[in-house]
């Protein structure tokens, strides 16, 4: 099979596993998880295969793999859509469908297959646990069947959009992934709570998305065309740089670029579309790993990258860009310190780690970008799928004592898991010191390390301190997060009896903790201390291979090398000792109101635009407008024809139609009836009288008649 | 004036002045009798008109069967003997009248007739009024079907006039 | 000879007394003798019409004896609805026998 053939099938089996699992094994848990899983696992194939031919393609990036279809037609020509796989979509391929497939596989196990029916169980809540033998045991998940259904149509979606060769398919996956969030975050449809979170991060990303959009109508009407490798040209590329678009002094370029980024900034949660994600944490864990690490919001850094030889044309855009991803990082990080839900510090690190991808981006970092976009999808993926896994054992805990009042996904009700889910703590470990950048031994480090390099040679300094300090600040949280979490002895009873969760949630840990360690060492940049040189920066040869021009090669500083390491490291130390010995709450002196809050921005935004959006329709539209004036019109309409009506029956009806015509030729007929009746007399004599004066007068006028 | 003439005026005076008596007349059986006067003044008539078998027909008939019915009706509908109520009922006049515009006009309808004063062809000899007579009641090309029909509805007359007058103690 | 016209005339003038009296006499008998009157009267025109026209036309006379069995019928009948009637309501006025009256 041609690697073309095999670039199409990809993002097939997912879809398929979708409908068959709705309309054939909704009933069947097994063979539902079984068609997904089985799915995923030929979508994996099919990328590795593809992933390892590209390997082996020299210059991969001026003569990738792809295949087009013409689709509609316009006028002479025709809008093509197809695939392409260049070092960029082959690179994002690779771990698209590892950590699509780990995140599967674990579903399984996160919905606690095998278990129970639960005592209370309803579809639309989330299980609640089944009596056994006397003792609470997690119950299966009742909407089992529905859950890989959904993810399944989430993994056509990413695909869809990694493999594409225009803006239009492109444009299709990131619409289904959003339909896909909406669906998925609202999974628990019973829980007010989830369904508000659903419908917040559909219009929130839809802001985004329209905006992308008309950016993508624009530069369909500038070019003619949405396929990348048309728009990419040298001359296409000219042209959309000189010519001025006449917004805010942007060239066009420039303003597609910016309409596009903004679709990522809701995609990818940057400030100040953000206020989405968190409250996506709502959905199950699988989901929030699907969406917020491993597919969604990567997406829409992807978008941006592959953007960027349009992006860069304008240095108006790029400053923007740069500006957004490094305010968001720092932002974002302030916040994440004084979460505690396990989960949301993992939402606000995103939205950070996020910021530092979009703020390499904007400084021209590409292969920087990139990198971080790939290790920071195996970390975050690791840690949220860890996160699950602990929440898994708290609620152990919590089934086994009975004691329903304790939040299982607080990090304060932890502590000491360490000694009761080993596995998961290793892995999380692992994930949570990538995730800092601990040195060397961690992707994390080389792609956060390279971000910083690259802003602090190319001098961009604000940009530097700003992720620098983000940097500092993800390194504390995410120690505090561990130690909150795994170190010290436990603070509840719930956390004394916690457990290992079951194989098919720690073994995708595992796996995923091999590549938060492993990947990083195929990007060691080339002037490294010690290190450089001995592995070949295969990374950076491989992607950037897909810009037109390979990006030079940074000279190395050490700099930002000692300002990584005393970041991680220093982050790192500060956490643990901050909160080795915290007890409770109250003892947590980063519980700042602001911060916790979340700079009261959802509040901001609830007032400044909620509220209005509420005021137009509900007391503009619905009472002035509707009722007011179009029922309005609509009650004159029924008043004049009430009014016409009760004429024409008050002074033509009952005057001239009833009485007039209808009493009227009653009494006519019952007035000659009554004068008529005399003549029946019933005497035959008079009768026949009667008879032969007709009889006379009629032969008199016929004869008459006839004579004349 | 031929003698014939004279016979029929002077039939024809009596047969309708005992036409008037039988309509004026106050006692019902003097009626009747007069009644009888009328239909032999007919008869006569008939023969006057060379037509003897509906004059013979004519006197056992009408006066032998049919005005001896009459007297019969009238005895048994009698209150009592002495009947002094007028014979004439309140409107008398219109039907008077009528009678006389009927008259007037069937006068003026024949008068104004071609034929009104034709005479008599004569009698072809060896004309056997009665034989053809006989031979158009019971030819089939001539008039059996209505001479059928005449004595069946006889039949149902006489049926119908026993049923009516039955008396059912 | 005698011209057709006094035979008509007579059986108009019979026809005409015969009408007077069905419709001025009260005693439903007597009605029934002016009907004979006007039968008689049709018999004349009949025979008068036929010695007068087509002597070889028997339908004349033949009508004219059709008119008697009609008559005698008619005559036969209707004497016994009087005498019917006579013996419900006791009386033979033809004013007073008004029951189909509206």
């Amino acid at each position: 099979m041609t690697t073309e053939t095999l670039i199409w099938l990809i993002p097939l089996p997912p879809v398929l596993a979708f409908f068959l699992i709705v309309l054939f094994t909704n009933k069947n848990k097994a063979l539902s998880h079984s068609v997904a899983v089985g799915a995923a696992l030929l979508s994996w194939l099919g990328s590795m295969i593809v992933f390892f031919r590209a390997l082996g393609v020299e210059h991969l990036g001026q003569h990738p793999f792809e295949s087009s279809i013409p689709w509609i037609p316009t006028g002479d020509t025709w809008l093509r859509i197809g695939v392409l796989i260049d070092p960029l979509s082959a690179a994002v391929l690779f771990f698209v469908a590892w950590t699509v497939l780990m995140i599967f596989i674990y579903s399984i196990g996160y919905h606690n297959y095998g278990q129970p029916a639960g005592d209370h169980d309803h579809m639309g809540l989330p299980p609640h646990g089944a009596t056994v033998h006397g003792h609470t045991v997690p119950s299966i998940e009742p909407m089992y069947s529905r859950f890989f259904a959904f993810i399944g149509l989430f993994a056509f979606g990413m695909f869809t959009l990694v493999v594409s060769d225009n803006l239009l398919t492109l444009f299709v996956g990131w619409e289904i992934m959003g339909l896909c969030s909406y669906l998925l975050i609202g999974f628990w449809y019973a829980k007010e709570s989830a369904r508000n979170a659903a419908v917040k991060a559909f219009m929130t990303t839809r802001i985004g998305d329209v905006f992308m959009l008309l950016g993508i109508a624009f530069l369909y009407s500038a070019t003619g065309t949405l396929s990348f490798r048309e728009i990419f040209r040298e001359e296409v590329l000219h042209t959309l740089a000189t010519v001025p678009s006449g917004v805010l002094g942007l060239s066009a370029a420039g303003l597609i670029a910016l309409l596009l980024f903004i679709g990522t900034i809701g995609k990818s949660a940057q400030w100040p579309l953000h206020v989405w994600l968190p409250d996506a944490m709502e959905g199950p864990t699988p989901v929030s790993a699907m969406i917020h690490a491993a597919t969604m919001v990567s997406a829409g850094v992807y978008a941006v990258i592959r953007m960027f030889p349009l992006l860069s044309l304008d240095p108006k855009t790029m400053t923007f860009v740069a500006f957004i991803g490094a305010f968001t990082a720092l932002f974002a990080a302030t916040i994440a310190v004084a979460q505690n839900d396990i989960k949301r510090v993992l939402a606000y690190s995103t939205i950070s780690q996020l910021g530092f991808m979009i703020a390499a981006l904007g400084i021209g970092a590409y292969v920087a970008a990139v990198f971080h976009l790939i290790t920071h999808a195996f970390f975050k993926a690791l840690l949220f799928l860890g996160s699950g896994s602990v929440i898994h054992g708290m609620e152990h805990g919590v089934y086994h004592t009975g004691n329903h009042k304790v939040d299982p996904q607080d990090m304060f009700n932890m502590g000491g898991l360490r000694r009761k889910m080993p596995i998961t703590f290793w892995t999380f470990l692992i994930g949570g010191f990538a995730l800092s950048g601990f040195p060397i031994i961690t992707a994390g480090f080389w792609s956060k390390d390279e971000i910083l390099a690259d802003a602090f040679v190319n001098g961009h300094t604000a940009v530097f301190a700003t992720l620098a300090i983000a940097a500092f600040m993800t390194a504390f949280y995410t120690m505090r997060q561990i130690t909150l979490t795994f170190l010290g002895e436990s603070r509840t009873k719930e956390a004394e009896h916690a457990q290992e969760t079951h194989w098919t949630m720690t073994a995708p840990l595992v796996v995923l903790s091999f590549f938060a360690v492993t990947y990083g060492w195929v990007g060691i940049p080339e002037h490294f201390p010690v290190l450089g040189g001995l592995v070949p920066n295969w990374f950076h040869e491989f992607v950037g291979g897909t810009l037109a021009e390979m990006p030079e090669v940074l000279e190395f500083s050490i700099v930002p090398l000692l300002t990584s390491l005393g970041v991680a490291l220093g982050g790192l130390f500060f956490g643990w000792l901050a909160y080795r010995n915290v007890k409770s709450v109250a003892d947590d002196k980063l519980q700042i109101g602001v911060l916790k809050n979340k700079w009261y921005f959802d509040e901001a935004y609830d007032f400044l635009f909620i509220k209005s959006a509420y005021w137009f329709s509900e007391t503009f539209v619905s009472k002035w407008m509707d009722k007011g004036v179009i029922d309005g019109i609509l009650h004159v309409f029924g008043r004049v024809t009430d009014f016409l009506g009760s004429l024409i029956r008050n002074y033509f009806d009952v005057p001239v139609v009833n009485r007039f015509f209808g009493d009227g030729s009653a009494e006519v007929v019952q007035w000659t009836g009554k004068n008529l009746r005399p003549i029946q007399t019933g005497r035959i004599q008079q009768y026949l009288m009667l008879a032969l004066v007709v009889f006379i007068v009629i032969g008199v006028a016929l004869y008459y008649l006839l004579l004349a | 004036m031929t003698a014939q003439q004279i016979i029929f005026l002077v039939v024809g005076f009596v047969t309708l002045g005992s036409a008037l008596m039988v309509v004026t007349s106050h006692n019902l059986i003097h009626a009747a009798l007069w009644l009888v006067s009328t239909l032999f003044g007919v008869a006569i008539i008939y023969t006057l008109l060379n037509a003897g078998f509906l004059a013979v027909v004519q006197v056992v008939v009408y006066i032998g069967a049919i005005a001896i019915l009459f007297i019969f009706a009238v005895m048994l509908t009698r209150k009592d003997m002495r009947d002094q109520s007028p014979q004439l009922n309140k409107n008398w006049w219109v039907g008077a009248l009528l009678a006389v515009v009927t008259f007037g006009g069937l006068f003026f309808l024949l008068q104004s007739w071609s034929g009104f004063s034709r005479t008599a062809a004569d009698l072809p000899s060896g004309f056997d009024a009665i034989g053809r007579l006989g031979e158009a009641l019971v030819s089939p090309d001539a008039f059996v079907l209505p001479f059928e029909v005449a004595s069946v509805l006889l039949m149902a007359a006489l049926v119908g006039a026993v049923y009516l007058a039955f008396n059912r103690k | 000879m005698i011209p057709l016209s006094w035979y008509l005339i007579l059986s108009a003038g019979l026809f005409s007394i015969g009408l007077f009296g069905v419709l001025s006499r009260r005693n439903a008998v007597a009605i029934l003798l002016g009907v004979e009157l006007m039968l008689n009267a049709v018999n004349v025109n009949l025979v008068a019409f036929w010695r007068y026209g087509d002597l070889a036309q028997m339908a004349g006379q033949v009508f004219a004896i059709i008119v008697f069995a009609v008559a005698a019928a008619e005559v036969a009948v209707g004497l016994a609805l009087i005498i019917s009637v006579y013996r419900r309501r006791n009386t033979v006025v033809a004013n007073d026998i008004d029951l189909m009256k509206w």
